[in-house]
């Protein structure tokens, strides 16, 4: 029976999902209530220094749907608390002695001096939380004062914030990245070298969802007017992955914990996230979608698959799949693939033949002896994938490799042996032998 | 085959249809859906805050979880999610009325007047799981105590799994050869096809620590006093054994058939083309086992089966969905007309059957004096069944009767100490599957508590 508890920089949990830093986490009324369902952990919504932020009275989120208004993504103009510290304190405090199994951890965001880090940890010590996460990451509201992802963007900020709360609290420390940068592994490497204990990412993308044309302007629109918000939900949740990866595979952050964030709804995304080098998971869009209740979900799903794929513990996944993260330039050109599509499921809709027809390599067939039938040309397909991506029928167009003969499409014999672009004759830099 | 004279011969007879289309007449009523249908189904579902189809289910599933399961990739999940609350979903997926329970309850009805498929969803997900072949569930540590359950129906068997789940021996006895109860021996075979009630005894029977004896009667073989004493406690799930009469003349003609009865040998038959049918078939009753001979013995190919009920339509007991499925099968639905005689044909054989119009006044239904016959080979009664209390022995004096079925009360608990009862022999109850199982789920939690157990929730 596999065991879904987490143990992360010591802090235990029942399991390994957590709640983000935002409204959901807002007060002990949504945190019991997150509890009581059944979350492993809350990170509490950010406290700043009081007098405490004043936010729009509405709208304050706008959204992108899919089919049936389903919602791929989300943007918000949500900010840190709006409500005095000592009452957040309060609570913190009474909801961890009432739940003291589960993760509580303090998100954290004030002006970018030390004397302030210093005062609000002192005031938060005695509150028996797990852990600290540094906002670094609000791209609105803070970020014009200095705080907020103003930090986030500049490696030398954090490792100097870092190192601050670092000398100021006992408790681990965890820096929340924002992706509103070009190489993540910068903000990565300077949280490390201040002392963090982990990093948790990402926080939002700036982002603009739809501009409202009778008002010309931006949604969520305010009297009028609109700015840009943060983009979250399972629209993000590609960019999050790959930065993840990024500092998993990076030698400098070889094995840091990290907790990931963007666009978790099912237990398979929590999990994509943990073999990429995740310890915990945080979730917001999803429970501000559907309600605390998906944990139920969440939790018998990540069990479940553990269970059948034979693993005991999270330590068996977490990063597994760190190993095979590569650059493309590494890629095997030697494997080839070819689509395959089958017959019995096909309802001929016909979208995989005018997508390659149009768009691509001209390699499936509309018509076969006169029928409307749709069937791979092997000598014309590459194995893009793209056919197999826009089918709306799951397998009904799959994938697959060729591992003798001679691929149709080149008349070359397949190679068994693997082979890069390193070592191409075309490649004007090419090395003698193939790196990985 | 002309008849010279209609009124002597009646035309009843096997083998009607050609040998290819009893399969194809008896096949699924609801062909399984498909991994793409599934996904298709699923992402329908919007996850409702305290879903009214969870509360519209009598074993309340989690219906919102259990779907959103099947769309996250885990149907075995989604099965598990199914059996927590109910062990029979399978069956219950074949053969709830969902159109009058969690179905109609869909907020999709609002929306654009098609609900979410969750019977076909449910389907989905234990047949994933069934296939697989694990166990959703572990059983506890022995605890040494010993229940007695008679009736291998829905609601025996609900109650022996929970009771075995948590720790006790459990002893089922059924009349019967099978055990299954009416999923074996009564559900129309068009919805549990591929001997699926065996498959699901058994499925649940692997948990362990769970006897069946079958051949043993109540009031026969066994003795209620006597179980009371040998067992910690008593579940009685003995179903309705009695099939009620239509009081009227003729009906010790031969061709005048208990539904319930052809309904069970229709289902044990092995060859459907050995069964002999009626060509002119009358059905009086108004409740789904009324349409179930209706829409069966049509399939069988008698080519004119007319159902008559005594009451209006909006007064049927079958759901719309019932009726419209008879409808479709090209049975004719008759209403307001009640059977005054039975007619034979001078040979001892029914050959028509005398109805009178009926109208509904205050203090109940009345003849209007307007009559007609039908004329016809069979006659199947199907007006409702009753519950045998002979199978009580002596203690039928004892134990509380309501409307002439058991009294019991929340916890399922009779009025004799040690004695629980569910399923359609207790008073009040739905006369569902899916309720009989819910009762024995209840009982067999008061019956723990009661023998000294710890609720493990």
């Amino acid at each position: 029976m596999a065991d879904i508890r987490s143990n992360f920089l010591g802090i235990k949990a029942p399991n390994p999902f957590w709640l983000a830093s935002a409204p959901p986490t807002d007060k002990a009324y949504n945190v019991v209530r997150a509890f009581e369902a059944g979350w492993g952990g809350v990170v509490w919504k950010t406290l700043g220094e009081d007098p405490h932020i004043v936010n729009v009275n509405g709208p304050r989120y706008g959204a992108i749907h899919g089919p049936d208004r389903r919602l791929l993504g989300f943007n918000n103009i949500e900010l840190i608390t709006d409500r005095p510290l000592d009452v957040n304190l309060r609570e913190i405090k009474q909801v961890k002695r009432d739940w003291p199994n589960r993760a509580m951890i303090i998100s954290l965001m004030v002006p970018c001096e030390e004397k302030n880090w210093a005062a609000i940890l002192d005031k938060i010590e005695d509150c028996g939380a797990d852990a600290i996460e540094l906002n670094f990451g609000c791209p609105h509201g803070m970020s014009e004062r200095g705080m907020g992802s103003a930090v986030g963007q500049v490696p030398e900020y954090i490792e100097m914030v870092t190192r601050w709360c670092k000398a100021h609290t006992r408790m681990p420390v965890i820096v929340k990245l924002t992706p509103n940068i070009t190489d993540i592994r910068q903000p990565a490497r300077a949280a490390k070298k201040g002392g963090a204990d982990a990093v948790s990412l990402i926080n939002t993308l700036n982002s603009i969802v739809s501009v409202d044309l009778d008002a010309m302007a931006p949604v969520p629109t305010v009297d009028g007017k609109g700015s840009h918000g943060g983009y979250c939900g399972p629209a993000v949740k590609p960019i999050a992955l790959n930065m993840v990866a990024e500092i998993a595979r990076d030698p400098e952050t070889d094995g840091f914990p990290i907790s990931g964030i963007g666009g978790i709804t099912t237990w398979r995304d929590a999990v994509e996230f943990m073999v990429l080098g995740a310890g915990t998971v945080q979730v917001c869009t999803a429970a501000m979608t559907y309600g605390f209740k998906i944990i139920d979900e969440l939790a018998a799903g990540l069990g479940d698959w553990m269970n059948s794929a034979r693993y005991g513990a999270l330590d068996d996944i977490i990063g597994r799949a760190v190993p095979n993260l590569s650059d493309w330039q590494y890629l095997n050109l030697n494997y080839i693939a070819k689509a395959r599509i089958d017959q019995d499921l096909c309802i001929k809709c016909g979208r995989c033949h005018v997508v390659c027809e149009d768009t691509s390599h001209q390699a499936i067939t509309s018509r076969v002896n006169g029928e409307r039938m749709f069937e791979v040309i092997d000598e014309e397909c590459v194995g893009c994938n793209l056919c197999v991506n826009v089918c709306p029928v799951e397998n009904c167009i799959t994938l697959e490799a060729i591992t003798e003969g001679v691929d149709p499409r080149t008349g070359k014999p397949i190679d068994p042996d693997y082979a890069n672009w390193t070592t191409h004759p075309n490649n004007p830099d090419r090395v003698v032998r193939a790196a990985e | 085959m002309a008849l010279t004279n209609p009124r002597d011969r009646p035309d009843i007879r096997a083998g009607r249809l050609d040998t290819g289309c009893y399969g194809e007449n008896f096949s699924d009523l609801h062909p399984p859906l498909s991994a793409h249908e599934a996904r298709v189904q699923a992402d329908r579902c919007y996850f409702c805050f305290e879903a009214p189809c969870t509360g519209a289910c009598p074993t309340s599933i989690d219906i919102a979880i259990f779907i959103r399961q099947i769309a996250a990739g885990n149907p075995s999940g989604a099965a598990r999610t199914i059996f927590r609350d109910n062990i029979l979903g399978g069956m219950c997926a074949r053969v709830c009325p969902t159109e009058t329970l969690c179905e109609e309850a869909c907020v999709r009805n609002g929306a654009e007047a098609k609900p979410v498929r969750i019977g076909l969803l449910q389907r989905f997900a234990t047949d994933h799981f069934m296939t697989e072949g694990g166990q959703p569930f572990t059983r506890a540590a022995p605890t040494g105590k010993k229940i007695a359950i008679v009736g291998a129906g829905p609601a025996g068997l609900s109650c022996a799994h929970r009771l075995a789940v948590l720790g006790h021996e459990v002893t089922i006895f059924d009349a019967r050869e099978k055990a299954g109860g009416l999923n074996e021996y009564g559900i129309a075979s068009y919805k549990t096809v591929d001997d699926f009630a065996q498959k699901e005894v058994a499925f649940l029977l692997a948990i362990g620590g769970i006897t069946v004896e079958t051949g043993k009667a109540l009031g026969r073989d066994l003795d209620l006093g006597e179980l009371r004493e040998s067992h910690d406690a008593v579940f009685l799930g003995l179903g309705l054994g009695g099939v009620n009469g239509l009081g009227i003349e003729g009906e010790e003609l031969s061709g005048v058939i208990d539904a319930v009865g052809y309904i069970a040998e229709l289902r044990q038959v092995g060859d459907l083309a050995t069964l002999p049918v009626g060509r002119r078939v009358v059905v009086i009753g108004g409740g789904m086992t009324a349409i179930d001979i209706a829409v069966q013995t049509k399939l069988l190919g008698a080519d004119e089966v007319t159902l008559v009920y005594r009451r209006a339509r909006e007064r049927m007991n079958a759901s719309l969905f019932e009726q419209e499925l008879a409808q479709t099968r090209g049975v004719l639905l008759r209403h307001r007309a009640r059977p005054l005689r039975l007619i034979g044909n001078g040979k001892g054989h029914v050959s028509a059957i005398e109805f009178e119009i009926t109208e509904e006044e205050n203090d109940g239904l009345s003849g209007t004096g307007e009559t007609f016959t039908l004329e016809a080979d069979m006659v199947f009664k199907a007006i409702g069944q009753t519950f045998l209390d002979i199978s009580l022995g002596d203690t039928v004096g004892d134990i509380a009767m309501d409307r002439g079925r058991i009294c019991v009360d929340a916890k399922r608990r009779t009025s004799l100490e040690g004695v629980w009862a569910g399923g359609d022999c207790v008073a009040g109850g739905e006369d569902l599957t899916v309720a009989a199982v819910e009762d024995g789920k209840v009982a067999a939690l008061s019956i723990h508590c009661a023998v000294g157990g710890v609720s493990r929730e």
